[in-house]
């Protein structure tokens, strides 16, 4: 059985009370770090009947390095603070970048990486990282287990591919031997929403540069033609790449880009802005010639 | 063309029970409406009016205790979520009368104005200066940073914060 | 004179930085804001409000909101038995509207219930059928007439028109530009709250509210309930912030009506989405200017035009106009000038008080115009303001001698000699959170160009036109404690803390009591207009030496000596002429002397229709110095210092000073890069803290302050008001430092990125 604290918020402290719960109450609302859905419910734009509070559940609060596969497992309630910092942070540094931008430290310290994914707004900090980074989301539901790439994972702006009983388990990242960073564009230097971001990284070992935008699309958007580009140009060994290269890749990063205006940016600016961003990322992974 | 807001009726659920740790104390709530955060529980509930809400978004910090020991914003908190943890509000750092050397520097050193957001900055000081006993100007700046105030333009918080590192690192070398 | 034992009886004395009474009680949690003020039996109110900036209400059905469990109220303007409007100037803004609604937030109905959630099903349930008109959103059309009137008042809340000198005058010197404000937010932390009590037999009521003047909301609230004045009691709640957003009734009617109807107490609190709505704003701004100058750089005369966007309902916008338009020339001698300037009405979000008051926009206009001026003439910054800096005994455009204290060019020379910063772009240690961008890791240094900029201020303080807005205090001696009762709003400025510190000095007393803020004691007129310190300060002056007299005619008395050659001396009551030293405790023992002044300024006029008239009370004056690095490319700005000499004349507690100061800065900085109310067709789109930008830790400059005393004679303690000047001329500061980092012009406040880099 799972534990009932109360009789609309149940606690589980296991992954299998978990899902037997979720199995249980199909219209119970899942709670994780409870910085989008309290949000929610204090504005009154939803309603909640039953609540299943997940940041206890002790299969959620691990993470692992696996140093033979090369990957960096990050249970869903892993916090932002946590992957802000080490030991987490060196195994990923884009993605601590990103998690360091998110919110303010009281929202870092209850804010998961499994909630993040579970709203998948086109704004969340965490995602493009683990888009390029090509992470695999690892969902579960009562016997049952699944995993998906990141891609097909975010299907459009805060909708997934999660179904009803299934619960994001966490999230698996195969790890590159390479620069890779973050930047995220906002009007002010903390606690703000980007208007527009990107991760770049790159793998010297396998020859690779993989570059994600935000705010810039309906999902997370990765740019094969940029990222081609980048890999016909740039010297590896050298870690340099000419500024024509450069300036010809934010080109084509800007043209992945499909930005909306809205009331926090333009689309002008954004697409603008991703330009920017990409090109400068490209040039600290290649800092030479 | 008539209108009405778009909220389907649903139960009320106004009759959970559950206890809450809060300030090393055990607090029972009863009768309470599942929706309700903790700043809500903890100001209308359980009386304790220190911590404040001034965003419902987590974006002021004017709310925030520490659960476990980790700094959070009690408005973005399902108050019935967190039974069997520890909660720590402003009321729960000193007693009445009886200040902290943070809550006392913020005073003296004009770190108060208005008030509200104090409580909340409190918190987030002694958060800080347990994680970090001599953080940089910067430090404190990112530290802080989830913490608003309209009032002061944080020039005296930080000074209050300065102080308190340097009088604690002496006293520790005396 | 005092030896070392009497020296530590004189803490706490003008001068001082003594602490805030309240501080601990503030820095413990224990302090009582209005919003956490509760009652036995309470129920909680909330207030429906137009989704439409401009409807009519065909009808108003509440059935649905009756059938809901815990329901014990819904009201609407059917149920208002008094004045069905208020206002500070004009009564236009109708407690609940009846036949239209004139903005998106104002209030139709409003509901008790006993819990908030209760409150928000009730609010939905209540069904109101709109006829959606177009609404009026372009101030221009208020003036063009194109737009019928959306208020039977008429679009124009008031038109007027300076005109001086040699109306001929051209060049040969000529600067001109156009310069647009967005709408700024108070965002005062302390949300709008107030507890209201009703009086067992229904005809009076009390109310505890946070608010900036007591007696005008008792004045408009016994209005709106037809009550006697008397049987409407308010007592302040503790304030978190005003800021000029609580000049105006939001909660405070709607509160009383529902405790009056349940005849049990009413808690109402907004949510910050709806405190966006439901208080004042800034008014946007439009101003053209064009300045005639010599050779030399001189000016000769300006030609101006406001167009201030008030909308819906009147508010302030009249007198904020005339603030704006008297304040065109700035700082500055100017002997001609041509200024037309209009306060309209649109279906955009009411506007009314903020700090700066009118005055904010047509700095950011006149400091954009010095700036031209300066290199049209090749002059830098700082010496075409020198060079037209005013003085005393010179005139404002309205034919006014300025006849306080106006250090323009010690402002300008004591901020010039402030350090610069001794960072270089991204700083020593390359920590990426002093570049633009900070965390988001946006920039190298090497994107990064640093700028300077400056921006220099006149304010008036006080009422203008001709309101007597007089302050009065009540001060008790008995046995060597003194109690001061006052009716002036403490919103976080520190009043409180100077008041003891008056008593303190004139007295020379240790122990001071602050009796509760109340409509028990005369009015103290508006915590606004950088008046508190000088008004109210005044008042709790006049009050401690009408006591102080009556002590030393006790004294002298008792002692058979002149009443006339005593003094206070430290904590003793002294014979300036003898050897007679008793101390005030002892002197005061056993006895009660009370007290009660009202403080008046001395009277000032209304304009003629050239505006011409000495209108204003007295002014300050202030120097800002901007250091700002922008990344060009990204439009993103880090404002790395500011450096600021002020006009204080006589700074009565330097660390409140220097609070009031920096948390200025703070308002300027926000306004110039972040902060606005973004409203399209009357809609508002950033309605929270998650998209209206307030500056955190991470945003804030460093700030470099020198205070300027020269003691005012015209002040009643030679200090003048320092609440509003520091967030006047920090906005153009700014603007005109990224303006130099880009060698761009910029024309409009908030500076967004896409204003830099497209």
């Amino acid at each position: 059985m799972y534990s009932r604290l109360t009789m609309a918020v149940f606690t589980p402290t296991s992954l299998s009370e978990a899902l037997l719960a979720l199995a249980e109450s199909p219209a119970a609302t899942l709670l994780s770090g409870g910085t989008d859905l309290m949000v929610e419910l204090n504005s009154g734009h939803r309603r909640v009947v039953s609540v299943i509070a997940v940041n206890r559940v002790v299969e959620l609060r691990s993470w692992r390095h696996d140093p033979v596969a090369g990957t960096l497992h990050l249970g869903a309630g892993i916090t932002y603070a946590e992957i802000a910092s080490d030991p987490i942070a060196q195994w990923v540094p884009a993605l601590a970048q990103a998690a360091r931008t998110v919110g303010s430290p009281q929202i870092r310290n209850a804010a998961t990486i499994g909630g993040n994914l579970g709203t998948c707004s086109p704004a969340g900090d965490g995602l493009p990282p683990l888009a390029a980074l090509d992470a695999v989301v690892h969902l579960a539901a009562l016997g049952a287990e699944r995993s998906v790439p990141f891609a097909e994972f975010m299907v459009g702006p805060k909708r997934t591919a999660r179904l009803p009983g299934e619960l994001i388990t966490g999230v698996t990242i195969p790890l590159a031997a390479g620069w890779q960073g973050y930047s995220k564009v906002g009007v002010r230097n903390a606690m703000v929403i980007a208007t527009a971001s990107a991760a770049l990284v790159t793998d010297t070992q396998t020859g690779s540069v993989r570059l994600a935008l935000g705010s810039v699309g309906p999902v997370i958007l990765r740019c094969p033609l940029a990222e081609a580009h980048a890999v016909e140009h740039a010297d590896f060994a050298g870690l340099s790449i000419s500024e024509a290269a450069v300036q010809e890749f934010a080109v084509l990063s800007r043209d992945a880009a499909r930005p909306i205006d809205d009331h926090r940016s333009s689309a002008a600016y954004r697409r603008h802005a991703v330009g920017v961003l990409a090109a400068r990322l490209l040039r600290r992974a290649f800092p030479n010639g | 063309m008539a209108e009405a807001a778009d909220m389907t009726d649903g139960p009320i659920g106004s009759n959970e029970a559950y206890s809450l740790h809060v300030n090393c104390e055990r607090r029972d709530v009863r009768d309470a409406w599942v929706g309700e955060s903790l700043l809500f529980v903890l100001r209308e509930r359980l009386g304790l009016m220190g911590s404040k809400g001034a965003c419902e978004q987590g974006e002021c910090g004017s709310c925030s205790v520490l659960i476990d020991g980790a700094l959070v914003c009690s408005c973005l908190v399902l108050a019935a979520s967190v039974v069997g943890q520890q909660v720590l509000t402003i009321e729960g750092v000193a007693p009445v009368g009886a200040p902290t050397d943070v809550q006392q520097a913020f005073v003296d050193a004009g770190a108060v104005q208005c008030g509200f957001c104090t409580p909340g900055l409190i918190m987030a000081t002694h958060s800080l200066l347990e994680r970090s006993a001599e953080p940089t100007e910067l430090e404190i700046r990112e530290e802080l940073s989830g913490n608003i105030c309209r009032c002061t333009g944080y020039g005296r918080i930080i000074e209050a914060v300065q102080r308190v590192a340097v009088a604690r690192r002496s006293r520790a070398s005396s | 004179m005092t030896d070392a034992a009497t020296r530590t009886e004189l803490r706490g004395r003008l001068g001082d930085s003594v602490a805030r009474p309240d501080g601990v009680a503030k820095a413990q949690g224990s302090f009582a804001f209005s919003g956490d003020l509760t009652a036995d039996g309470f129920l909680w109110g909330a207030t429906l409000r137009s989704p439409h900036p401009y409807a009519r209400i065909i009808r108003i059905d509440v059935s649905g909101a009756w059938k809901i469990n815990g329901v014990e109220a819904v009201i609407t303007a059917a149920d208002v038995p008094g004045a069905a409007t208020y206002g500070l100037i004009s009564h236009d803004q109708p407690v609940f509207a009846s036949d239209v609604v004139r903005f998106v937030g104002e209030p139709v109905a409003a509901v008790a219930a006993n819990h908030p959630d209760t409150c928000r099903r009730a609010l939905a349930a209540i069904v109101v059928e709109y006829e959606v008109l177009v609404p009026l959103t372009d101030p221009e059309r208020a003036i063009d007439g194109s737009h019928e009137p959306i208020h039977p008042d008429g679009n124009v809340v008031r038109h007027q028109r300076i005109v001086r000198g040699d109306q001929t005058i051209e060049g040969p010197v000529i600067v001109e530009g156009t310069y647009q404000l967005g709408m700024q937010d108070q965002a005062f932390l302390g949300l709008e709250a107030a507890l209201a009590l009703p009086d067992s037999g229904g005809d009076g009521i009390e109310l505890f509210v946070a608010t900036q003047w007591l007696h005008e909301d008792q004045k408009q609230i016994a209005a709106c309930l037809g009550f006697p004045v008397e049987k409407v009691r308010l007592t302040l709640g503790g304030v978190g912030g005003a800021f000029g957003a609580r000049e105006d009734i939001s909660l405070q009617v709607h509160t009383c009506l529902l405790a009056l109807r349940t005849g049990r107490p009413v808690r109402m609190a907004y949510s910050r989405q709806e405190s966006f709505l439901g208080h004042v704003h800034r008014h946007p701004c439009t101003i053209w200017m064009r300045h005639h100058a010599g050779l030399d750089g001189r000016i000769r005369r300006i030609e101006a035009r406001f167009v201030f966007d008030g909308g819906a309902y009147a508010s302030t916008s009249s007198a904020v106009l005339i603030n704006g338009i008297t304040h065109t020339q700035g700082p500055y001698k100017c002997e001609h000038a041509t200024v037309d300037g209009w306060a309209v009405r649109t279906n955009n979000l009411p506007c009314g008080a903020m700090r700066g008051f009118g005055v904010v926009q047509a700095c950011f206009a006149h400091e954009g115009q010095m700036d031209k001026l300066a290199a049209a003439v090749g002059l830098d910054p700082v010496a075409i303001r020198l060079l037209n800096a005013m003085e005393t005994g010179d005139r404002l455009i309205t034919g006014q001698v300025i006849e306080n204290v106006a250090p323009v060019a010690r402002c300008i020379n004591e901020t010039a000699a402030l350090p610069l910063p001794d960072e270089p772009v991204g700083g020593h240690d390359g920590n990426p959170l002093r570049l633009p961008g900070g965390t988001g890791l946006t920039a190298d240094r090497s994107h990064i160009r640093r700028g300077i900029g400056w921006g220099v201020s006149i304010k008036n303080l006080m009422y203008s036109e001709a309101f007597d807005d007089y302050s009065t205090a009540r001060v008790r001696l008995a046995d060597g404690v003194a109690s001061v009762k006052f009716a002036t709003a403490e919103v976080g400025q520190g009043f409180v803390t100077i008041a003891a510190q008056i008593a303190r000095t004139v007295l020379g007393v240790d122990d001071v009591v602050l009796e509760p803020i109340d409509t028990t004691v005369g009015s103290a007129g508006s915590t606004s207009a950088s008046r508190q310190t000088w008004m109210s300060g005044g008042a709790v002056d006049g009050a401690c030496r009408l006591v102080r007299e009556r002590l030393f005619e006790l004294v002298g008395n008792a002692h058979g000596i002149d009443p006339l050659r005593l003094a206070i001396d430290g904590a003793d009551v002294v014979d300036t002429d003898g050897p007679l030293r008793v101390s005030v405790v002892e002197a005061s023992a056993g006895v009660l002397i009370e007290e009660t002044f009202e403080h008046h300024h001395r009277p000032t006029e209304d304009l003629d229709e050239d505006g011409q008239g000495n209108c204003h009370t007295a002014f300050a004056f202030v120097a800002h110095r901007a250091v700002v690095d922008v990344d060009p490319e990204l439009g993103l700005v880090k404002v790395v210092q500011i450096a600021t000499a002020q006009d204080v004349g006589r700074a009565l507690n330097p660390l409140s000073v220097i609070g009031q100061i920096e948390g200025g800065i703070a308002q300027g900085v926000g306004l110039a890069v972040m902060e606005e109310i973004i409203l399209i067709d009357g809609h508002v789109r950033n309605a929270s803290f998650t998209d209206y930008l307030l500056p955190t830790f991470l945003d804030m400059p460093d700030v470099e302050i020198s205070l300027i005393e020269e003691p005012d004679p015209m002040a009643p303690l030679g200090a003048k008001g320092v609440g509003e000047p520091p967030t006047i001329s920090s906005t153009p500061a700014v603007v005109a430092a990224i303006r130099d980092a880009l060698g761009r012009d910029l024309y409009r406040v908030p500076v967004r990125p896409s204003d830099i880099c497209l």
